[in-house]
């Protein structure tokens, strides 16, 4: 028998945005409120999940087409640059900086580069909570 | 004075969660246990929600939506599993 879904699809479609609107916002009040690159990733991974939930793998797999192992890779290596960057200005490893910027449209801004720090960490958490998930939930 | 209301307000709440906790213990069926369980969920928020008024802090409000966020998500992997037997399919028109 086949079973009609639609109410949890249409659900999934609004309720999608709100999580990932809510996990991009607890990441970047991380350094200031409770939150951070660790929250963040596992809600970004929750909302993907959901998505698994409501449709199937090849669907999310159309959807989504990332390489998870290429985004722990790719987190790792920004944890690692922000780090190795700080021994070009003969400071120590994982010296990080800081500077107020005044930019045209998004007016006065703080940058830090532990927020790039941050997102290796974001980007090394989705990576391996949806490997984990994907590896496990794939039948034979 | 909004502290004693705080309080009085988790002990209902606290009795409503004994109430849900005897439904998971008890319920006939494992459908019962997972609506008890949802509404734990929506309990626990409720918690939450009054001991930041009690503690007057706005440091906890980041978890109510996050918990709502959990107990949607786990109640309804859960109730995938009941109706299909598995949670995550491979294609779904098959």
């Amino acid at each position: 028998m086949k079973t009609n879904d639609i109410i949890l699809q249409t659900a999934t479609k609004v309720v999608l945005f709100i999580i990932v609107l809510f996990s991009v916002y607890i990441f970047f009040a991380g350094h200031y409120t409770p939150g951070g690159g660790f929250v963040g990733g596992l809600l970004t991974s929750g909302a993907i999940i959901l998505l698994l939930l409501a449709f199937d793998m090849k669907t999310v797999d159309k959807i989504l087409p990332v390489n998870f192992m290429y985004m722990i890779a790719t987190g790792l290596l920004f944890a690692i640059g922000t780090g190795a960057g700080g021994l070009l200005f003969n400071v120590p490893f994982l010296t990080h900086a800081f500077t107020d910027v005044d930019l045209p449209i998004l007016g006065h801004l703080s940058l830090h580069t532990a927020a790039l720090f941050d997102l290796g960490v974001f980007l090394v958490v989705v990576g391996v909570t949806m490997i984990i998930i994907k590896t496990i939930g794939e039948d034979d | 004075m909004i502290q004693t209301i705080a309080m009085i307000a988790i002990l209902c709440i606290s009795l409503a969660t004994l109430a849900l906790i005897y439904r998971v213990i008890k319920g006939p069926s494992i459908p019962d246990r997972v609506v008890a369980l949802d509404a734990i969920g929506i309990n626990l928020v409720a918690i939450v929600a009054l001991i930041s008024i009690a503690l007057n802090t706005n440091a906890f409000l980041e978890v109510i939506l996050l918990l709502g966020i959990l107990a949607f998500i786990g109640t309804v992997a859960f109730s995938k599993y009941l109706e299909k037997g598995v949670i995550i399919e491979h294609d779904r028109d098959r």
